[in-house]
């Protein structure tokens, strides 16, 4: 067929018409989307609890793990490959780091160390079957993941570990410290023999506030700077006001965001790692040519392989990270219940894959983003959370999950066919 | 007159943006042999998909009477129903189910889902004489080659009680003799009173079996002749709607100092690592020259190339590729490019594009570093401007650079695959087969660039299975046949007899 002279090339427009750039921003924030609507039916479902500052926090600290190696799934699935091993490796990670610090009294970073070092190695492991042995990742992480259950079992034989070294502790229990001082708004009431009563006026981590600033100073500044070369560059930019309204949009949730952590104890240090995580994994993706392979790679092989890319070389480092960000979940998972435990990590994968395949990212591989990952992670976990103070019993909470996941792969496909 | 059995009527088919067909007529005698003939994308192959039900009655319009019934089809069992049986281009077989089970799948030998395999047997062994293939009904369709495949793809049309036979592009895939005996044996089915379809672009093939040809070209039926009046020209002359003089833009060389050289090349089969595919080859290429490597297919011509090109092809090569007179490295396909070579896949589907990225994303893949930093960071805007550079350069029509590829025409994608090896900036580019399955407005652009190349100082090597096309636009041209070039001529001075009198002579060299 002569779609060649169909569509003659034209001058682009330098500018995007305002209906192409709200459908473009519909269909790329659309999970965001999807992800407030489920926040606010949960926040009326639940009478308002979902977004006390206190339960906010427990939604970050419950799924911190998951979102950690929901970074590392996404390579993996975008590199076209599978990795089911992962819980069972968090959870062997874990009573490693429980043995090392605990039965042998290291010291927690060096231990911490070792455990990620472990965590590579045994991605490195399954990396060099599926990228230069060639056998199926599926096969050979179903087998780690029977391993690695079982590595777990033999290295506790049975018995918990723990407590863990306070430091430690804080990687999940601890709030980033309040250098300037807590902020009061409003006083708190206070009762009768001259105590302030708890949950009463409004004192703000200011801390906290001042880094949520900072961070919406830095979109800004980012997304200018971006407008900016655009222009410069004679490409096309969107709608400004679009421009302005979707920044203003983003800032107002993350202040949002801000004054609820604020006004509980401030940000999580969990929060913090998994947030500098989630921009290193963002920039890999977008911006560096590791992770542009790893598209390219996934969408086809063969022609990866002809332009020139060690496509091997590139699968094995990809299961080197997600193997380094098991274990790092591992010892988050581990500083949070402050124990190891034989049970520790099971089913896990599970969640990580789905949280993935919510965000967008395609079965087939070559198609996914970081972004959309970790708001899927979020998607699973307010539903956890929130189905959870809602008492629903845990066998229907897995109905609904797997509905949900089921849908929303449904629900994006559909949306592909169409565009 | 015999009587009619196939009329198709005013057949209009618009795909998003694009009239594929326009008001076709197409008119089948019963007992002959009708060929449908036309550039690749003329629309021969929809037609056929319209005809079988592929695509479904209301999503075209016009009429299709068969066997004087009007047909609705709803799908490819509908058409099978009332006899019109279709053999793909691409063959539908199984790889690792055997012979009989091919031939009956998805209409097995059953009674309420239990097959009989004895029946199935005996019928497939009867199936098999017809078609006069002389091979064990057990055997794996992987075991057997491109040519014995072909046939067990017409045995399985025959067991479907076969009307009106239709073949898409049969002998694209084989080779001479094998092409003469599918032809010989839809000459002996026309004998039995069968009536075929037959689609190709080879027109010796259409000369010797058809009864009429129907020439189609831009979705549009041209023309209907008889036999009598069938003449090449003529035929090329409604098939491309000028004369071939046009079809290839002039240039004038200026040939400078060789900077290609590959001496006594030899490379063994991958999975058997005995057997020689390249058998110590010769060649080079000077600076500003377009050299052509003419040959049958399984002459060895792509595997030489990709075994060059960073050994993405076959065991135990040995030899050496000099470029500007010094030894290159080309164990991989980075040190390749590194080099200064590049090679742009016959296959663009499989191995050129990833067909679900854009445009701007394939086209700086092979050479991410061009547009990065060392530290391996992407610089957005610069690789927005190489993109919307090379596609203005390589004229590629799309909304934009991002354009998703797999939606591009097949030209379009060709450019994408020669946009992407540009950038990566060699010396010598090799284009394995550069127009195929593009139309004939597009293969012109592609000579122009190639041309344009050649006249930027670039040594091109084009492998080609169409011999007016490399006759058209190459300087010099290598003849390869099984693993050997069997040949050299001067641009000015080769013809396609020469270079098949090459290939035979060397053929009879060998059998000595």
């Amino acid at each position: 067929m002569t779609t060649e002279t169909a569509t003659p090339a034209e001058a682009a427009p330098a500018r995007q018409s305002m209906r192409d750039a709200l459908k473009e921003n519909l269909r790329e924030y659309g999970l965001v989307l999807a992800l407030i609507i489920i926040m606010v039916f949960f926040q009326v479902m639940t009478n308002g609890i979902l977004f006390l500052p206190v339960n906010l926090t427990n939604v970050v600290l419950q799924n911190s793990y998951i979102i950690v190696m929901a970074l590392g799934m996404l390579l993996v699935i975008v590199a076209g490959h599978i990795d089911l091993s992962v819980g069972s490796v968090a959870g062997f990670v874990g009573a490693v780091a429980a043995v090392l610090m605990v039965d042998y009294g290291w010291n927690p970073l060096l231990a911490a160390v070792a455990c990620i070092a472990v965590g590579a190695v045994i991605g490195g492991a399954q990396g060099y079957f599926v990228a230069y042995m060639k056998i199926p990742s599926f096969i050979v992480t179903l087998a780690g993941m029977l391993v690695f259950k079982g590595l777990l079992l033999a290295l506790l034989g049975g018995r918990s570990v723990g407590p863990f070294p306070t430091e430690f502790q804080m990687l999940s229990a601890g709030f980033i410290p309040d250098l300037i001082g807590r902020w009061t708004i409003v006083a708190p009431a206070l009762n009768a023999s001259g105590n302030p009563i708890p949950n009463t006026g409004i004192a703000l981590h200011s801390t906290t506030m001042v880094i949520g600033v900072l961070i919406v100073a830095l979109m800004f500044y980012l997304a200018m700077r971006t407008r900016r070369a655009q222009e410069r560059h004679g490409h096309d930019t969107e709608p400004f006001g679009l421009f302005l309204v979707k920044n203003a949009i983003m800032a107002v949730i993350i202040m949002f965001l801000m004054y609820k952590f604020a006004s509980y104890r401030g940000l999580p240090n969990v929060l913090i790692v998994m947030g500098i995580l989630t921009a290193l994994f963002v920039f890999i993706t977008k911006r560096m040519t590791f992770g542009r392979r790893i598209f390219a790679m996934g969408g086809n092989i063969k022609a990866a392989a002809l332009s020139g890319i060690k496509t091997e070389r590139l699968t094995f480092y990809v299961f080197v990270i997600m193997g380094m960000l098991a274990a790092l979940a591992g010892l988050i998972y581990a500083a949070r219940l402050n124990q190891a435990t034989p049970k520790a990590g099971a089913g896990m994968e599970l969640d990580v894959i789905a949280a993935v395949f919510v965000g967008g990212a395609s079965a087939m591989g070559g198609v996914g983003e970081v972004a959309g990952a970790v708001i899927g992670a979020f998607i699973m976990g307010v539903m956890n959370n929130g189905m959870g103070i809602m008492g629903i019993n845990i066998d229907w909470q897995q109905v609904i999950k797997g509905l949900v996941l089921l849908g929303a792969v449904a629900f994006d496909l559909y949306n592909k066919k169409k565009a | 007159m015999a009587k009619t059995i196939l009329e198709m009527r005013g057949i209009t088919k618009t795909f998003p943006g694009v009239k594929a067909l326009q008001d076709v007529n197409l008119n089948v005698q019963e007992g002959e042999i009708h060929a449908i003939v036309g550039e690749n994308g003329a629309g021969k192959s929809t037609l056929m998909k319209v005809l079988s039900g592929v695509y479904p009655h209301g999503s075209y319009e016009g009429e299709i009477h068969f066997d004087g019934q009007e047909c609705r089809f709803n799908g490819i069992h509908d058409s099978e129903r009332v006899g019109i049986v279709i053999i793909h281009q691409e063959l539908a077989l199984v790889p690792l189910l055997s012979i009989t089970e091919n031939i009956f799948l998805g209409n097995e030998q059953a009674s309420f889902g239990v097959i009989d395999w004895h029946s199935a047997r005996s019928r497939a062994k009867k199936l098999l004489a017809r078609v006069g293939l002389n091979e064990n009904p057990d055997t794996l369709i992987t075991n057997i080659g491109v040519g014995k495949q072909q046939l067990v793809e017409i045995a399985k049309a025959l067991s479907k009680e076969v009307r009106l036979l239709i073949l898409d592009e049969p002998t694209a895939s084989l080779s001479e003799k094998d092409s003469q005996a599918l032809l010989d044996l839809l000459l002996e089915f026309k004998r039995q009173g069968m009536t075929a379809i037959l689609i190709s672009h080879k027109l010796n093939e259409v000369k010797k079996v058809a009864d009429r040809v129907t020439v189609i070209r831009d979705g549009r039926t041209i023309e209907t002749m008889d036999r009598d009046d069938v003449s090449e020209d003529r035929i090329i002359t409604s098939m491309v709607g000028r004369t071939m003089e046009d079809r290839y833009p002039t240039r004038t060389p200026k040939i400078g100092e060789t900077i290609f050289e590959v001496k006594d090349w030899v490379v063994h089969h991958p999975l058997h690592p005995d057997r020689q595919i390249i058998k110590g080859i010769n060649l080079s290429v000077r600076k500003g020259e377009v050299v052509g490597i003419a040959g049958l297919m399984g002459a060895g011509r792509t595997e030489f190339a990709m075994s060059v090109f960073g050994r993405s092809y076959g065991t135990k090569v040995s030899g050496e590729v000099l470029l500007h007179g010094k030894t290159a490295d080309t164990t991989t396909v980075e040190k390749a490019v590194a080099a200064g070579l590049a090679y742009a896949t016959e296959d663009r589907k499989t191995y050129g594009l990833n067909l679900i990225d854009h445009i701007k994303h394939n086209v700086t893949i092979a050479n991410l570093p061009g547009v990065s930093s060392k530290a391996g960071v992407i610089d957005d805007m610069n690789e927005l401007k190489v993109a919307k550079e090379f596609r203005k350069r390589t004229n590629i029509r799309s909304s934009s650079v991002y354009q998703v590829t797999g939606n591009l025409s097949g030209g379009n994608q060709q450019k994408v695959v020669l946009s992407k090896w540009l950038f990566s900036n060699p010396d010598v580019l090799i284009l394995d087969e550069p127009t195929r399955g593009i139309d004939v407005g597009a293969k012109y652009e592609i000579y122009t660039i190639i041309n344009k190349l050649a006249d930027e100082g670039k040594g091109i090597l084009v492998i080609s299975s169409e011999m007016p096309e490399l006759l058209g636009i190459c300087d010099r041209i290598y003849v390869l046949n099984e693993g050997r070039i069997v040949g050299e001529l001067a641009g000015h001075e080769a013809s396609q007899e020469k270079i098949m009198r090459a290939i035979v002579r060397g053929e009879e060299k060998a059998a000595s």
